[in-house]
């Protein structure tokens, strides 16, 4: 059965109930592992995506359970959209054995492949073309399938960035490039790198697309265009590039208290945080606080219990460090 | 007498058998199609294949490593042309961060069966940007394969392996032998990666080469046999795996090993052979171990220059002279 984008974008209140429970989940994961760092538990660095699940949530509503999601070093709120658990990410934060990549990649390169995450890359820009080779190995297996890119606004100045969008419109490639526009590239506005307002929608014409502009904090407005751009490029009409605007709640990384950013600024924007969007669209379908408390209240004990169980869990295994550098298992070079 | 084919030829001929046996095997680079690529290294896979296998792309290097790692990560088998191994250095991020950690760092979840084609080496008066021997820069890279054939049989075998092997697979053909010719393989032949040939049984002395430096050491065998010297030539076909068994048992048998590069002496794969050989073969050794490579200087580009940079046959016999009588 088909139904048109709109019929599948709307939602009803059962299932913003449920994006919001997505959302309170990756916002109290993001909220552990910034504790866990500050603790001494999570070693390296964390690039928290706290104020930019709408983003994750509202595009995975609208995505297939088998297309293709590629994410950045800002990426554990896409791992958990697309079916990662708080327990495997955590766990791979804390050097666990029992991390979703073995402890292996940590945080930077969660990866979900079994659910088509097929990675956070740390070089910014890196994985648009990736992606764009995900929507033409769907396009030359006539899968249907759908590869989205996520990237921040930093990579709009990368040449990766416009290499994979001009050979996706040539190719007329099914991929979703979904900018995640949080203002600032790493500590430096972007606005004051970048030569025209909306990094990457602006940018969107020199490619024959039309760039979208969204409320990327307004997990129904993601969803509905997301939905939109993914049927176009499943009938064959070629790539889309959105331009979702929010706010990091963190810093860029590790303990960054984010001064740069004016303090006015902060506050507007953590007014519009995207967990309190969703609250009012619930009120408004008639759902009341209580419903949504439970929902929060469920997303805490989630997120406790996957902390407490990447406590307890096993270190890294320390054979695993000669393992899987070949598809063989293991990382014989010579003989 | 067997069929002569040229190691151009061979290309085309070993990447059309994968074509022709595996559906998922794609091609994609920049005038590999109708135009059969700049070195006619992919002469009629268009008009076998059509535009559904054999892609051509724009000048966007990082384009197309990206493209072909997604479309590798999710079940196609890309074979991705870099015009020459010079522009890796536009596209490095796919060789050196990308496609070989992708498996490892994700914990074994992913696997990126890519082969990245590229021409390389000097001897065609290119210059310093369109000439260099490269294989060393990919060495560095650990979760790369790297093949380098030396004869057309060869590059049929390899290309067979290398498509069909799940790991990512850099496949340098030289540009000085893409003229040259010699027997084509069988079907269904395949040589496994990993394997080094002797190309040349000898007693005296140990020469390793690889890619073109293996005719060039053949050729300094064959004139040094009428000075009663024994020259075993051996051929690594790969850098990675590197076949360091059957270039310990050749050092057991000769005693004697030069080692001949076309990459800078400088960070050149011969300091990787030499130095496993040191540590593991120190007491089967009757004279220091030599090697031959590329000057540390950028390609210059007129012959009588470049002639003098990397490694001639006159200067593989010279060298093969002095280590015997060492």
């Amino acid at each position: 059965m088909t139904h048109t984008y709109s019929e599948r974008a709307a939602i009803g209140a059962d299932e913003l109930l449920s994006l919001y429970e997505q959302m309170a989940i990756i916002r109290r994961t993001e909220k552990a592992a910034h504790d866990l760092f500050l603790a001494g538990l999570v070693k390296g660095t964390t690039h928290l995506a706290a104020g930019h699940e709408a983003v994750a949530v509202g595009a995975s509503a609208a995505l297939r359970p088998d297309d293709y999601v590629f994410a950045t070093y800002r990426g554990h709120h896409h791992a958990i959209a697309r079916g990662a658990t708080p327990e495997e990410c955590i766990a791979e934060l804390m050097s666990k054995s029992t991390g979703i990549c073995r402890a292996k990649g940590g945080s930077m390169h969660l990866t979900k492949a079994s659910s088509g995450m097929l990675g956070s890359y740390a070089i910014v820009g890196a994985h648009l073309p990736v992606a764009a080779g995900a929507g033409w190995s769907a396009k030359l297996r006539g899968s249907g399938q759908v590869a989205v890119a996520f990237f921040g606004d930093g990579a709009t100045n990368i040449g990766a960035f416009h290499e994979a969008l001009n050979i996706a419109v040539v190719w007329s490639l099914p991929v979703l490039f979904i900018c995640e526009n949080n203002l600032y590239m790493e500590y430096t506005p972007i606005g004051s790198v970048t030569a025209v307002a909306n990094p990457a929608a602006d940018r969107a014409a020199a490619y024959g697309l039309v760039g979208e502009v969204i409320d990327g904090n307004d997990v129904t407005a993601v969803k509905r265009t997301v939905a939109q751009a993914a049927d176009r490029a499943r009938a064959g009409l070629g790539p889309a590039l959105i331009e979702a605007r929010t706010y990091r709640h963190f810093g860029h990384s590790r303990t960054d208290p984010a001064s740069y950013r004016p303090p006015e600024e902060v506050r507007e924007w953590l007014e519009k945080d995207p967990l309190d969007i969703a609250r009012s669209r619930l009120a408004e379908l008639g759902v009341s606080a209580e419903v949504a408390d439970q929902a929060d209240e469920r997303a805490a004990q989630v997120v406790a219990a996957a902390v407490a169980a990447a406590k307890a869990a096993p270190d890294a295994d320390p054979k695993h460090a000669f393992t899987d550098v070949w598809a063989d298992g293991g990382s014989t070079w010579r003989s | 007498m067997t069929e002569q084919i040229s190691y151009r030829e061979a290309v085309a001929e070993g990447i059309a058998r994968e074509l022709r046996r595996d559906q998922n095997v794609v091609c994609l680079g920049e005038d590999i199609g109708a135009a059969g690529g700049v070195f006619k290294t992919t002469q009629g896979l268009f008009g076998e294949f059509g535009p559904s296998r054999i892609w051509d792309t724009p000048i966007s290097e990082q384009a197309i490593l990206g493209l072909a790692m997604g479309a590798a990560m999710t079940g196609m088998r890309p074979v991705a042309e870099i015009m020459f191994s010079d522009f890796f250095a536009v596209c490095w991020d796919y060789l050196a961060n990308e496609m070989p950690k992708m498996r490892y760092m994700t914990g074994g979840q992913v696997t990126v069966p890519v082969v990245v084609r590229t021409a390389n080496g000097g001897g065609l008066g290119f210059g310093a940007q369109h000439s260099q021997a490269v294989e060393n820069w990919t060495l560095t890279i650990p979760g790369l394969k790297i093949v380098a054939p030396s004869n057309p049989a060869d590059v049929i075998g390899l290309m067979a392996s290398a498509i069909r092997s799940d790991d990512p697979v850099v496949f340098f053909e030289h540009k000085g032998l893409f003229a040259s010719k010699g027997e084509t393989a069988p079907e269904g032949y395949v040589v496994p990666l990993g394997e080094a040939a002797v190309a040349r049984p000898g007693t005296d002395i140990t020469v390793v080469g690889l890619a073109t430096t293996v005719p060039m050491a053949l050729s300094a065998a064959e004139r040094l046999s009428g000075d009663g010297i024994s020259a075993e030539v051996i051929d690594l076909r790969c850098l990675v795996p590197l076949d360091m068994a059957t270039v310990l048992a050749s050092v057991q048998r000769t005693s004697r090993l030069l080692i001949v590069e076309e990459n800078p002496y400088q960070g050149g794969w011969g300091g990787t052979v030499a130095s496993i050989v040191a540590d593991e073969g120190f007491e089967m050794l009757d004279a220091p171990i030599r090697r031959i490579a590329a000057a540390s200087v950028p390609l210059p580009f007129a012959d009588a220059l470049e002639q003098q940079v990397i490694p001639t046959v006159d200067s593989v016999t010279d060298a093969i002279r002095k280590l015997c009588d060492y």
